[in-house]
């Protein structure tokens, strides 16, 4: 008897049962007490599964996979002794320990070399019942190693009864994918498989292998595709049908006159079938692989039409994802049914609802976009809060999709961005603010109306009060703050950005209301002290009325930008009297100065620099407005030359920045990038969400190399100054956008008809809205109106997009395809075929692992070797039979041993199917 | 094919997880919270299926319990919806009107019974009546197995190891 820890006799009789567990945790509340119940009874499972008598051991194990599987306790600790058990004579106890091992196991534990043996031992068990407990097992807990060493023993099970032969060519799919290698010993069987018919279990698990296989990487399969088309129009099992239907979907799209073939039967099926996941299935094929069938789309529109109008949610649910799927290819079989679809926007389901909202975004182009936002927006406001955003968010990314591909107006745009704010649920607030600033930098004629948008925002009181819009006022402010000379009245947004209110926001926002106020500060004083230098040049620029009148290169540039308001025709010099800017001094100074002593560094650095400035313009300008009479040349005081100097630093327009600007810095000699900054990152964790803000607004000047970027921005500031210029660049506008565009100063007269956002009056009725919308502009020729002038935005080079990284199949998936192909086309023909130099790396790496597999192994394990020699003859044997069964395909073979890979692939198509 | 299959009670208990995709305790631990959650907040009478984190979880109430199973987007879900009450009418044999609390008590043979539906991710059986027959056999070979462990002879023999 083992003393010490070790459980006594007494122990193993009186053993907690299974039951007793149970019983035990059900007795006790959740929480505490149950807690430490289960805790208490794991010290019992400790030490009762030491036990010598495999029985208290082997309930031991049980409770502990209960406790382990439905209360999630780690149960790692306990792997040897399942081991132990899974070896056990009794069969109780075997199943004991496998359940224990699928259900817990973990690749990485070291145990598992220990199962190895025993798993061999139980695959060649004469009884099928341990055979299937280690398959299943293996199905789920299988290594590379497993893989590696299982392998011959699977194979000749591959071909044994069919209860373990349907078990063991499910655990095939695991096995490829664990040790590519694989694919050589057992592809044949399982391709035989595919043509013995005698049993609809084997079939359906070979066809599953084959469909997941297809999935990855569908090319290999091709050979195959004879079968599969003798399953698609044979079989009459459902099960087996969905997924043949899932790989001709995939091998559709590789070889059309495949497609051709096999089009007929799959719209049989659907015509026929009662099934409704058959037909689901048969539809989703032709809408995602054979869409170019009329015949077929139509039946299958027509099938989807009859889920959509079914009581039952789910086939509802499903037509609308069957449209969904349609609606790139043929966005007629939308709009036909778009009753239904704009109904479920009003569903109860959410689900249904999301899928219609996509499908409603999926009808959007630029012809209608300003509609079915008006009413999305009206449906957003009485919605419950989630699908409100989700409305919202979804109208965000497709508004901007493609640098706002397909938005015309911009100014309706700022509007709605800004109706969107003010919708009481809204929470992309973050997504909102990015996309002001980004129209404001990339689209110049926008701006007056973008200042505008902004100013409502601000001088709104109430606005301030929801955090979930703080990010949006941030926005607003930067944008008043940065094009203030589009202003209407500078002095408006003074008082908007320094309003008591505005001790609601955060400090990070708070900033830049302040920075903000700085640069209106400064804008007003320059107005008002040097009113030649801004409005009056660019007037005499415009109008041409002072020919002579020159000035510095700098602020040439800044009073180009400035035609929109001066054309506009108020007079900046009535605005800016003595008495407005002293006014607006006192105004700054008197609420700034508390904040003088802010703890925030950010906040109380801005204010001094606010503050600095307009105390000493205050000193200079009240003090000039004491001798009136005496008016001294505004132009000498100290506080123009520092204003001329400021105004001169913040006139430099801000543009888009490419995404890939960063990396086309040269990086400079020393700075290690590659360096651990692991630790940093920890520190920084709640740093970066607050300044990204103040990286996106780099001025692309400053970019040495970021050549493209910095020449387009110019030829987007030259296609104002010359016409000659600015013609061939439209023309090349033209080519590359189709789209047509007129000189930028023509717009000012046609962006003046945009409708409003959000009609209040027509909020009511949105579904019927919405129906007679669909009516009138989702019809696919353009409107009249759409000849509109799009305002000219600001793209930069390809780079800008995110670097698209070119999704390497997995490694894995490349050698089980590469092993595929060889098996499939006979070892010469990979052999002499020129293959890219992906594939060729993957199969030496395969041969090489052959070569240790045959070599570092041959003394442990003989009985592969014999099964690996068999499995060779075996091959060959197959390799004649298949010649002897198909001409064309040997013919095919041969031609294809000189030609490239590509023509490999194409010509194994025998031709009897075509 | 078929990542994981969950049963969860009304309550939010589980009652059985079977997972065909690798993942971690943590992760595991953590799919179920979400899971239940978002799964049991549904109301009754919508539709079955819900997105998540980019798969499937097609899901279906019968009495007290939630059956989930969760599958990739491309799959289809009405096999799924199938697959689910095949699942349940084995078990409604096997048990005889099967509860929650047979579940509970038989939590192994609830595995054992899945085990002869699906093997890796993938419907293996799709007769009723084979898997019963597989089921009772297995059954009878444990019984034969508990009736020899039990025999006095074995005991004295433990007893005095």
């Amino acid at each position: 008897m083992s003393g010490g820890g070790g459980p006594s006799l007494m122990d193993s009789l009186f053993q907690r049962t299974l039951d007793d567990l149970i019983k035990g945790i059900r007795l006790h509340l959740p929480g505490a007490a149950q807690s430490s119940f289960i805790s208490k009874s794991l010290d019992e499972i400790r030490r009762e599964i030491k036990s010598t008598d495999s029985q208290t051991k082997a309930t031991a194990l049980q409770k502990l996979t209960y406790l382990h599987s439905l209360h999630g306790i780690d149960m790692s600790w306990a792997a040897f002794h399942a081991v132990e058990l899974t070896s056990s004579p009794s069969f109780l106890h075997k199943k004991t320990g496998y359940l224990a091992a699928s259900l817990s196991f973990r690749p990485s534990m070291d145990v598992l070399l220990l199962l190895t043996n025993q798993l061999r031992k139980d695959l060649s068990s004469t009884n099928q019942h341990e055979v299937s407990l280690a398959l299943e097992c293996l199905s789920v807990i299988c290594t590379p190693d497993f893989a590696r060493d299982l392998t011959p023993d699977i194979f000749t099970l591959l071909s044994g009864k069919n209860f373990i032969r349907k078990k063991a060519i499910a655990c095939l799919l695991m096995v490829f994918s664990q040790y590519p290698d694989a694919v050589r010993v057992c592809f044949k069987r399982l391709v035989d498989n595919l043509e013995s018919a005698d049993n609809a279990q084997t079939l359906a698990a070979t066809v599953g292998v084959f469909c997941e296989l297809a999935s990855k990487e569908p090319r290999s399969y091709l050979p195959l595709a004879p079968e599969f088309y003798r399953i698609l129009v044979d079989s009459r099992n459902n099960w087996v049908l969905i997924k043949v239907l899932k790989i001709f979907a995939h091998l559709a799209k590789l070889e059309p006159r495949l497609a051709k073939k096999v089009v007929e039967p799959i719209c049989d099926h659907m015509k026929r079938s009662e099934a409704k996941s058959l037909v689901f299935e048969c539809v989703r094929a032709i809408v995602s692989s054979f869409y170019e069938f009329e015949f077929a789309v139509k039946l299958a529109v027509a099938k989807i039409r009859e889920f959509l109008l079914d009581s039952d949610l789910n086939l509802r649910y499903l037509g609308l994802q069957g449209l969904l799927l349609v609606a790139p290819n043929h966005l007629w079989a939308v709009l036909e049914n778009k009753e239904v679809v704009i109904k479920s926007l009003s569903d109860v389901d959410r689900n249904i609802k999301l899928e219609a909202l996509r499908l409603v975004m999926s009808m959007v182009s630029d012809d209608n976009v300003v509609e079915i936002c008006r009413v999305l927006i009206g449906y957003a406001l009485k919605s419950d809060p989630e699908f409100c955003n989700e409305i919202l968010r979804s109208m965000l990314s497709t508004c901007s999709r493609n640098v706002y591909e397909i938005v015309i107006d911009f100014d309706w745009y700022v509007s709605l961005l800004a109706e969107m704010a003010r919708i009481p649920h809204c929470q992309n607030g973050e997504e909102i603010e990015f996309q002001l600033i980004d129209i404001g930098m990339r689209v110049k004629d926008v701006r007056p109306e973008l200042v505008r948008a902004g100013r409502d925002l601000l001088i709104d009181p109430a606005l301030l009060g929801n955090p979930f819009i703080h990010r949006i006022l941030s926005a607003a402010a930067w944008v008043s703050g940065e094009y203030v000379k589009f202003s209407r009245n500078p002095f408006e947004i003074m008082e908007a950005l320094l309003q008591p209110r505005t001790n609601l926001l955060p400090p990070s926002i708070r900033s830049v209301y302040i920075h903000s106020t700085f640069k209106v500060l400064s804008f007003c004083l320059h107005s008002f002290l040097l009113p030649g230098k801004g409005v009056n040049s660019s007037r005499s620029n415009f109008v041409d009325i002072e020919p002579g009148f020159t000035y510095s290169e700098s602020e040439q540039e800044f009073t180009e930008t400035d035609h929109a308001t001066s054309s506009s025709g108020f007079n900046k010099r009535d605005t800016f009297t003595q008495e407005a800017v002293v006014n607006m001094l006192t105004l700054v100074i008197t609420s700034l100065t508390p904040l003088a002593e802010s703890h925030d560094v950010e906040i109380q650095e801005r204010v001094r620099n606010v503050l600095g400035l307009a105390q000493l313009a205050q000193q200079e300008i009240s003090c000039n407005h004491d001798q009136k009479e005496k008016m001294v040349d505004k132009v000498d005081l100290k506080t123009s030359i520092i204003i001329r100097l400021i105004n001169d630093a913040l006139s430099e327009d801000f543009g888009p920045v490419s995404l890939s600007a960063q990396e086309r810095v040269p990086v400079p000699n020393g700075l290690v990038l590659e360096e651990n900054l692991s630790k940093l990152d920890s520190i920084c964790a709640d740093v970066q969400l607050s300044i990204s803000e103040s990286f996106s607004l780099v001025k692309p000047i400053l970019l040495p190399t970021d050549g493209d970027s910095v020449s387009n921005q110019q030829n987007e500031e030259d296609s104002e100054t010359s016409p000659a210029e600015s013609m061939s660049l439209l023309a090349e506008h033209r080519k590359r956008h189709g789209l047509f565009y007129l000189p930028s100063d023509h717009n000012k007269n046609a962006s003046s008809s945009f409708p409003p956002a959000n009609d209040p009056n027509q909020r009511d009725n949105d579904v019927e809205d919405l129906v007679k919308l669909t009516d009138e502009s989702l019809v696919l020729k353009r409107k009249p109106g759409s000849n509109r002038p799009r305002p000219v935005v600001v793209k930069l080079d390809e780079g800008e997009r995110l670097p698209i990284t070119v999704k390497k199949t997995d490694e894995n998936d490349d050698l089980i395809s590469g092993a595929v192909r060889d098996v499939l086309l006979g070892n010469e023909a990979s052999l002499h075929s020129s293959n890219p130099s992906g594939r060729r790396k993957g199969e030496s790496h395969s041969k090489d692992k052959v070569e240790n597999f045959e070599t570092g192994n041959s003394s442990k394990r003989r009985s592969k070797h014999r099964n690996h020699g068999k499995y060779v003859e075996d091959k060959e044997e197959n390799s004649e039979k298949s010649k002897k069964k198909s001409g064309g395909r040997h013919k095919a073979r041969r031609r294809a041993d000189g030609g490239i890979d590509v023509a490999v692939q194409k010509q194994v198509i025998p031709d009897f199917l075509l | 094919m078929i990542h994981f299959v969950l049963l969860i009670s009304r309550q939010g208990k589980v009652r059985l997880t079977k997972w065909y995709s690798p993942y971690s305790q943590k992760e595991r631990s953590k799919v179920i919270r979400e899971l239940s959650g978002t799964i049991l907040s549904r109301g009754p009478k919508l539709c079955n299926f819900v997105e998540w984190r980019g798969l499937k979880v097609v899901y279906k109430r019968y009495a007290s319990l939630y059956f989930c199973m969760c599958i990739n987007q491309e799959d289809n879900e009405l096999e799924i919806l199938e697959i689910i009450h095949h699942y349940v009418e084995i078990l409604d044999r096997y048990f005889g009107s099967v509860c929650e609390l047979d579940l509970i008590f038989n939590f192994h043979k609830a595995y054992y019974i899945l085990d002869e539906v699906l093997i890796a991710g993938e419907l293996q059986e799709s007769s009723k009546k084979t898997v019963a027959r597989l089921v009772a056999t297995q059954d009878s070979l444990v019984e034969a197995a508990k009736e020899e462990a039990n025999s006095i002879s074995n005991i004295i023999a433990q007893a005095t190891k």
